[in-house]
């Protein structure tokens, strides 16, 4: 479904991503790991097309490197950033309203979907989203995403910050996602929920993949978890 | 008293619709693209001659539908073809960018049109006293330009709140990507956005160019004005914009006819003082003469005590 092959990307003059290669499979949860700063958000924004990409970016065969954000999100390409990015001045109904891709949208979210797996955002709906909790922008965020309907969604650092319970949700609410067909890369710093969840991982470092495997495979890696994971 | 406030209200509300229906796309487009256009005023200066020239063959109705038209095209093609390739190069080089297009607009007029004014008139169906009221008239060119702001606020009050559109343009007041990211064209958009208000400035030339003067400085003399109702407003605040139009307009208006003296002020609160010496110019300043600069100083002290205006949310 996705390739990258070789992908590079840069801020300014520091070389942010440095040839990197991931392949997604339809329907797959493929969590990408690795420590702070070694280039895993980049990565979502480059694919995105908020990062100028070079290298080679193949979505359902279509080269899809160069297009721009809107174009990307139009072959049904979602993306939950880190900063959540929730319209302060909006409410969290026309926060999700926004969310479709125009009016007539047909999706296999709805509104009732939605209310059904996060009521608080239900209870919410009138509220300005500069308002609501942190982690209440977070289901928003996501839930915004799902509303455009796309087919593989990239969710960046979706535990972040919230509470145990909320980080249990946070999973089966993913789990849920790729039941409906959806292709997920969930990028994560939380070992546990990404091994519990995904089929394949990938472990970046240093702008590069330096670990491809299942999580059986890591498990068993405890070189590898002690040179790019542990801190 | 009761005649001068009256019309002082009048005409504060006339002066600051004309402002807002200025400083409203000027605002916009600042907090969308971050660019501070220098160039606003001179898409007001251009409305004013299209629709002088216009006026001269087709009337003065058409000329008030099809200057804006043209100004906001113009303003659209600006955007997409000077501002957009800029943008790479960061802020200071858009800054430049518009600073330069309002001398070449200023000179491009000043080419066509020469440098004396316009005989732009109010046009003869609007050109009767609307009613008088103690000795004084109110003219109809001033209800029907105090009309045509009103609308123009109701009606994009109502395009930002209850349209997609408006609700795109909103979200993209503060996270461009985010809304990108969606599927949402935000260059469409931001094109759009910058026609859009220039054509509202282009409006607001039709109007402002009878009502005021057309002449190749009168981008010179509007446009500060317009960057002071910005910045005393709170950079990228719709509402924020409309309190200071009024206001600021509020304080001309009302600058005009007060004959006070800071002696006289002072005298007020019961403080005397020796009016001569070397400090007499200074003591003898009527406030009427001091209304030009008094926008001016409120910006000052508006930056001064709150950098971000009056609803600003902006703090750099």
């Amino acid at each position: 479904m996705l390739k990258v092959k070789q992908l590079n990307a840069y801020y300014g003059n520091s070389h942010i991503l440095q040839g990197v290669d991931l392949n997604i499979e339809k329907g797959e949860i493929v969590s990408l790991l690795g420590r702070n700063g070694v280039g895993r958000s980049t990565t979502c924004m480059t694919i995105m097309g908020l990062v100028p990409p070079k290298g080679s970016i193949i979505y359902n065969g279509e080269e899809i490197a160069g297009l721009k954000p809107h174009e990307i999100a139009h072959r049904g390409i979602g993306f939950v950033p880190e900063d959540r990015w929730i319209f302060p001045g909006l409410t969290v109904m026309q926060n999700l309203i926004l969310g479709q891709k125009s009016r007539k949208q047909k999706s296999r979210w709805t509104l009732d979907d939605v209310f059904t797996l996060f009521p608080r955002l239900e209870e919410r709906s009138n509220v300005h989203g500069g308002l609501i909790s942190g982690g209440e922008k977070q289901m928003l965020t996501i839930c915004r995403t799902l509303m455009g309907d796309p087919d593989f969604i990239m969710i960046d650092e979706p535990t972040e910050g919230l509470a145990p319970r909320v980080v249990e949700q946070m999973g089966q609410l993913i789990e849920t996602i790729a039941a409906r067909g959806v292709s997920v890369l969930l990028v994560e710093q939380k070992l546990s929920i990404a091994l519990k969840i995904s089929r394949r991982l990938y472990i970046m470092g240093q702008g590069r993949i330096v670990f491809s495997g299942t999580p059986d495979d890591l498990k068993h890696d405890r070189e590898i978890r002690k040179e790019w994971l542990e801190v | 008293m009761v005649e001068y406030l009256i019309f002082s209200v009048l005409n504060t509300l006339v002066l600051g619709m004309l402002l807002f229906m200025l400083s409203s796309g000027l605002t916009l487009i600042f907090s969308m693209m971050g660019v501070l256009n220098f160039a606003h005023a001179s898409f007001y200066m251009l409305g004013a001659y299209f629709g002088y020239q216009i006026t001269t063959v087709a009337g003065f109705w058409s000329a008030l539908i099809i200057s804006p038209l043209l100004v906001g095209i113009l303003g659209a093609a600006v955007e997409r073809y000077g501002l957009r390739t800029v943008h790479k190069y960061g802020h200071v080089a858009e800054l430049l960018f518009t600073l330069g297009l309002f001398f070449i607009i200023e000179e491009g007029v000043n080419l066509i049109w020469g440098r004396n004014a316009m005989p732009n008139f109010i046009p003869a169906s609007l050109d009767f006293p609307l009613f008088t009221l103690f000795n004084s008239e109110f003219s109809a060119f001033r209800a029907f330009m105090l009309l045509i702001s009103v609308a123009i606020f109701i009606g994009l009050y109502l395009v930002l709140t209850r349209t997609r559109i408006g609700l795109i343009i909103q979200a993209a007041l503060t996270h461009p990507e985010g809304v990108n990211a969606l599927g949402h064209n935000v260059p469409a958009v931001f094109m759009m956005v910058f026609g859009g208000g220039s054509a509202l400035a282009g409006l607001a030339g039709v109007i402002g160019g009878i009502f005021l003067i057309t002449e190749p400085s009168m981008a010179l003399t509007l446009g500060p004005i317009v960057f002071v109702v910005i910045v005393v407003g709170g950079m990228g605040s719709l509402t924020g914009a409309f309190v200071a139009s009024l206001l600021l307009a509020g304080l001309q208006t009302f600058a005009v006819g007060l004959e006070y003296s800071l002696v006289d002020l002072l005298g007020i609160i019961g403080v005397t003082v020796n009016a001569d010496g070397i400090l007499r110019d200074i003591w003898r300043i009527q406030l009427s003469h001091i209304g030009p600069i008094l926008p001016y100083l409120f910006m000052v002290l508006m930056l001064m005590f709150r950098p971000k205006g009056l609803l600003g949310k902006r703090e750099n």
